[in-house]
């Protein structure tokens, strides 16, 4: 029968430890929030993309409801300008003046005049890439709020309720499942491209829920056997409250990792359809469209070809960070913090 | 004595968590001889799982332990991986709670004792093949030859346990660890693994460290007892020792919150009582799941009949599958019911729609199992509490604020906890978060569907007291669920026994316990085991003696 009284007050200390730590209570959300911070690749990419975001949407010049709004870059996206040829390697004109070697070529960090170079008709590339930015991340949110709300609210309802209401959404989804985006993308390009890209990215939102719905639906379809489901019918709540209040916050995680894995696969869509001329028409721009009409510059000319597609991949990755955070933030299975093995040996 | 099978000295278990290490298990000392059954009792979090799961290095990785555990003699703290590998399953084998989880379900049991064999030993398949089939025989599986061959979903609960031992005693292990082989089983099966396991420690003369909260279950099989609690081992001795001369108060705490049969005092209604009308009707009442794709129709309860009266509590006993909780859920309208009439508060909802049902809802109330799953993880248990309130447009801010915290005093909760979720509770704490919720409407009546199954002993006494207190100041009538006799016992009236969705015998619960009429009912009482090493013996014998 043996006792040690010294490890006994050690432990009962280290209890009163455990139990004032336990009284600061944390709600959800600030688990949430205090997990994605410790995310370091999403809260890079967070940092990043505001950066970005901001720079690129002020850097021209606004037209809002007939007032001017003037942005920090000294020319616009449609302004034509002469084209330069100093110091341009190979004899190519308009070549970039954006200086990234300090040290080497011994004159020190600067924009120039054309930092990305120009383009055939000596439109300022750096101009053009921001416009062509604005247009992709614009596509990105309208898809991804677009294509969150209906995924969501078909995926709740059929999940929900099941039985031939399930049965009937379910196969309009396999039905525009089968019908791929590209396609659906080029029709809509080619007959309405000169509605703009708004009208382009509603379309493509349309279709874009198919894969969210199915998460949401199979999410409700665990969820809605949970006792607290049946506690809140009890209690009297209505179906319409129990989906909204009780079975969507708890499947939030899901829509929100699947939402922004949409949206890095929105800018895509954009760029491809641009790509094959069916997204965004001339004089508009947009990445795709850039990477597109530059393709045959790669050899002579490379930076039409770089800094486009510098941005897409900067864009979708930045936005598949913070889905990945999110979706390790969200769920409470994931261990964070210092992991240890063979221990014992490093005691020793 | 012979030398020990295992000694453990010193041994220390902490977990790193949030850049502090935490002990688990402090400073543990004992030893276990080849034949020995030792437990380790304790309640959920006391450490006594960590300490079990220590000795062969199975803890998550943001553990470190010291101190020296010896099987057979070797060191285990200091072995390499390879070495605990081969001691794993050869020297010490494991048996784990919950036997559809710990078998891999897309395999064979014969298949997975087959290769627990071959893993340790350089034997053919046939060789393996007909050790297995010794093996599964040796558990007493029927039909060993046919059994190898099935998967797990294929084994009953109690089968699939038995098999879970057989793989574990494949390689003839000198120690085998039991955490708490028996708590996802019903009484009588619980009675039959205990059995087993008794009759292979005799025969197999290997040494037993058995996990469990059951004091029960202790008395059953235990020849030494160590009580945990909070990582710390309180008292250690022979279980004639803790059991009649417990010194720890602790160990004493224990023991007098395990509810026993026929112990609780007298509980009758009055004459008034049972002349009112019932507040729960239920006349040749079949409930069935109804057919979906290709699976068949399944009738849960058949030709059911009960009546609760006001003020009453009934307790309904049965095993799993009995269809006690499916009775529950359809007296407050959760099921449809195929045939016969239920009436609540003299209202008949046999074929109410919804819209129906919402008056009706007002008068009923349900505490679930598994307190976990029934508080909605994302909010607040204020919100979750007041939520009855609100949508029976009863109260709205400022009034339901009170009333919450009414309610929150009521289950003896601090008011503080309003704003807490569900997560940041203990599992007794959540739970009186549920009865909270379930009277927020003051209802006649309330449903109690297992509510102690996931508590500890003494956590589950302080629970049914609460649950009494009030049953005696609000006076409603309540519908009690458990395969638990004992608790039944404290708390009800009447008592419905159920077996295979069929009522088999209802009525005073004197007359139930002590004179239970079906041989089902007395099977059940049998099986419950009294934390008791004498008494113990004296019912398994008689047990055998009725085979």
């Amino acid at each position: 029968m043996k006792f040690r009284k010294n490890s006994e007050s050690a432990v009962a200390s280290d209890e009163r430890m455990i139990e004032s730590r336990d009284t600061v209570g944390l709600t959800q959300g600030q688990i949430i929030r205090k997990r994605f911070r410790q995310h370091r690749a999403a809260m890079v990419s967070v940092f990043t993309l505001t950066v970005l975001f901001i720079g690129v949407f002020t850097a021209l010049d606004w037209r809002l409801l007939g007032i001017e709004i003037p942005g920090w870059w000294r020319y616009n996206h449609t302004d034509i300008l002469e084209l330069q040829f100093e110091n341009c390697p190979g004899g190519s004109v308009g070549c970039p003046t954006i200086d990234l070697l300090p040290f080497i070529d011994g004159d020190g960090l600067g924009w120039g005049d054309f930092p990305f170079g120009q383009d055939d008709i000596g439109r300022d590339y750096f101009s053009l890439v921001m416009r062509g930015a604005q247009r992709s991340i614009f596509v990105m949110i309208i898809i991804g709020a677009l294509a969150a709300t209906i995924g969501t609210v078909i995926g709740a309802i059929s999940g929900y309720f099941r039985g031939w209401i399930d049965a009937i959404l379910m196969r309009i989804t396999d039905f525009i499942i089968t019908i791929p985006s590209i396609i659906i993308g080029s029709v809509v390009g080619y007959h309405f491209g000169n509605l703009g890209v708004a009208f382009l990215a509603f379309y493509l939102g349309l279709f874009a829920w198919t894969g969210l719905s199915r998460l949401v639906r199979g999410e409700f379809l665990t969820l809605r056997e949970r006792e607290f489901v049946d506690a809140a019918r009890v209690a009297g709540a209505s179906n319409r409250r129990i989906i909204f209040k009780h079975i969507l916050p708890n499947a939030i995680g899901v829509i929100i990792v699947s939402v922004t894995l949409l949206m890095a696969g929105a800018i895509l869509l954009e760029s491809a359809l641009s790509y094959l001329g069916f997204g965004v028409i001339p004089p508009d721009v947009s990445l795709g469209l850039l990477i597109s009409t530059y393709q045959e510059s790669f050899s002579t000319r490379p930076w039409l070809f770089w800094y486009p597609g510098i941005f897409i991949i900067v864009i979708a990755l930045c936005v598949n960070f913070i889905g990945d955070g999110l979706r390790d933030a969200f769920d409470p299975r994931q261990r964070r913090g210092k992991v240890f093995r063979s221990n014992n040996r490093e005691k020793k | 004595m012979s030398e020990p099978i295992l000694q453990v000295r010193d041994f220390t278990v902490e977990f790193w968590v949030d850049g502090v290490w935490y002990p688990a298990a402090v400073s543990m000392n004992f030893d276990l001889v080849a034949g020995k059954t030792l437990a380790i009792v304790g309640e959920s979090g006391s450490g006594k799982s960590t300490t079990a799961m220590g000795l062969m290095h199975l803890l998550a990785p943001n553990s470190r332990s010291s101190g020296s555990v010896k099987i057979n003699g070797k060191e285990m703290l200091e072995a390499t991986p390879k070495e605990l590998q081969a001691s794993r399953g050869r020297e010490v084998a494991y048996i784990f709670q919950e036997p559809m989880t710990a078998l891999n379900p897309v395999y064979t049991i014969g298949f997975q004792i087959v290769e627990t064999l071959r893993t340790h030993f350089p034997i053919s398949i046939k060789e393996a093949r007909e050790r297995a089939i010794e093996l599964i025989k040796m558990v007493e599986i029927p039909n060993p030859e046919l059994s190898i061959d099935k998967y797990p979903h294929q084994l009953s609960g109690g089968q699939r346990q038995r098999a879970m031992i057989a793989q574990a005693l494949a390689c003839d292990p000198a120690l085998l660890v039991a955490d708490e082989p028996t708590t996802a089983l019903d009484v009588t099966i619980q009675a039959e693994i205990l059995d087993l396991m008794r009759a292979l420690r005799t025969k197999l003369n290997s040494a037993i460290l058995l996990i469990t909260h059951d004091m029960g279950v202790v008395a059953d099989l235990a020849d030494d007892i160590l009580v945990m609690k909070d990582g710390l081992a309180v008292e250690k001795g022979t279980a004639d020792e803790i059991f009649n001369r417990p010194s720890h108060p602790y160990t004493k705490e224990l023991l007098a919150a395990v509810p026993k049969l026929g112990s609780s005092r007298k509980r009758k209604l009055s004459e008034a009582q049972t002349k009112a009308q019932p507040v729960m009707k239920m006349e040749n009442v079949t409930i069935a799941y109804p057919k979906r794709g290709r699976v068949p129709e399944f009738v849960a309860v058949k030709d059911f009949s009960l009546e609760i009266f006001p003020g009453e509590i009934v307790g309904l006993v049965g095993e799993s599958g009995s269809g006690k909780t499916t009775v529950g859920r359809a007296a407050i309208g959760l099921l449809p019911i195929k045939e016969g009439r239920l009436e609540i508060v003299g209202k008949d909802i046999t074929r109410a729609s919804q819209k129906e049902l919402f008056p009706i809802r007002r008068h009923t109330g349900i505490v679930f199992q598994d307190p976990a799953s029934s508080l909605n993880p994302r909010l607040p248990i204020g919100e979750s509490i007041g939520e009855p309130i609100l949508l029976a447009n009863l109260a709205k801010g400022d009034a339901l604020n009170k009333k919450v915290e009414d309610l929150l005093e009521q289950v003896e909760l601090p008011r503080s906890y309003r704003n807490r979720f569900p997560h940041e509770l203990s599992g007794g704490q959540r739970q009186r978060v549920g009865i909270a919720r379930a009277l927020a409407l003051t209802p006649d009546l309330l449903i109690a569907d297992e509510p102690t199954s996931a508590l500890d002993v003494s956590v589950q006494a302080r629970f049914l007291d609460l649950l009494l207190d009030l049953q005696d100041k609000l006076k409603f009538a309540c519908l009690f669920i458990s395969h638990d006799l004992a608790v039944v016992d404290i708390l009800a009236h009447r008592i419905a026994v159920m077996q295979d969705g069929r009522l088999v015998e209802v009525g005073e619960r004197d007359s139930i316990l002590k004179h239970a009429k079906d041989p089902y009912t007395q099977r059940l009482i049998a099986a419950v085991p009294v934390p008791n090493p004498e008494e113990q013996r004296k019912r398994r014998e008689a047990r055998l003696a009725a085979k």
